[in-house]
């Protein structure tokens, strides 16, 4: 079977993440806690667990005074997702009498 | 795990919603193309009553002061429709209960004013030069080349009426004495018609 179930993804806060990192060049840190209505340990540890895969990087800045950080898919990352969309892809393929 | 088809959707959704402002109101529309037509009835009665607001009259436009009224007008119709729209984006975003300034929203407003400045200042010029048979088609062209950007980052419903606006802008050009009137098809008709759209299909 083509593509990859990804263990990286099966959380849905990970999957959420990486979706909106396909699309954004970079998103920081509050911006996907306010999208995705999740606490700041929670978000911060899912990012840490894809950071740790080498699926996305971390650029860290400051806004004025305010620390920001700023975060983006690198291109293992977006390789592995598109196998994990693939392999999603094939298994409604496969289970369409 | 989920069903594939749950999670292709859920993929979908976040990439939309990370990418596109959604909660632009349609009721806004409505409002902004009204305060157009009746900013055109204003501008009407200055520049052709009694005749109708067609033909050769472009000539008494640059009688007494009456360039300077019309400018002060489409200022403020823009500085009401701008108001207008932010003000019941921002209670749309609150009924969706999703935020209003987001990177999306500001990628929308960056994508769709950046062309309407500089159009703007381009109308200034052009007024100031004396070319005033062609600031209503620049209007109207600036806008709908800004739409067309900004449809990337909303609704892709926008692009239709940034096609119409290109359309009646290129039309307006070569048709001088039309100017008024292909003006308010563009802002007002089409913004109420869109607005209208826009309403029943994502607000209600």
């Amino acid at each position: 079977m083509k593509g990859n179930y990804d263990k990286a993804f099966e959380n849905v806060v990970r999957l959420r993440v990486m979706s909106i990192l396909m699309v954004n060049d970079e998103f920081d840190f509050n911006s996907f806690k306010e999208l995705l209505d999740v606490t700041d340990g929670n978000l911060a540890s899912h990012l840490k667990n894809l950071e740790k895969q080498e699926y996305i990087s971390v650029a860290k800045s400051f806004l004025g005074r305010k620390p920001l950080t700023n975060y983006s898919a690198t291109a293992q990352g977006k390789a592995a997702f598109q196998d994990h969309l693939e392999f999603l892809e094939n298994l409604i393929k496969e289970n369409k009498p | 795990m989920r069903k594939p088809e749950q999670e292709l959707a859920e993929i979908k959704s976040m990439m939309e919603r990370s990418t596109r402002f959604l909660t632009l109101s349609g009721l806004s529309g409505i409002l902004a193309g009204t305060y157009a037509l009746i900013a055109a009835g204003i501008a009407y009665t200055w520049i052709y009553y009694p005749e109708l607001p067609y033909g050769s009259n472009i000539d008494k436009i640059s009688e007494d002061g009456i360039v300077g009224k019309l400018m002060i007008t489409a200022l403020i119709v823009l500085l009401l429709s701008i108001g207008t729209a932010w003000v019941m984006s921002q209670n749309n975003s609150k009924k969706k209960a999703t935020k209003f300034w987001t990177p999306a929203s500001k990628r929308f407003i960056q994508a769709l004013f950046i062309p309407v400045a500089i159009g703007g200042i381009f109308c200034l010029a052009l007024v100031s030069r004396g070319h005033l048979a062609v600031v209503a088609p620049a209007t109207l062209i600036f806008y709908g080349l800004g739409l067309l950007n900004a449809s990337h980052f909303t609704h892709n419903d926008i692009k239709y009426l940034g096609y119409c606006q290109l359309a009646l802008g290129v039309i307006s050009a070569f048709l001088p004495g039309f100017g008024l009137l292909l003006w308010s098809l563009g802002f007002g008709v089409m913004h109420v018609i869109y607005g209208a759209m826009m309403y029943y299909k994502y607000d209600r």
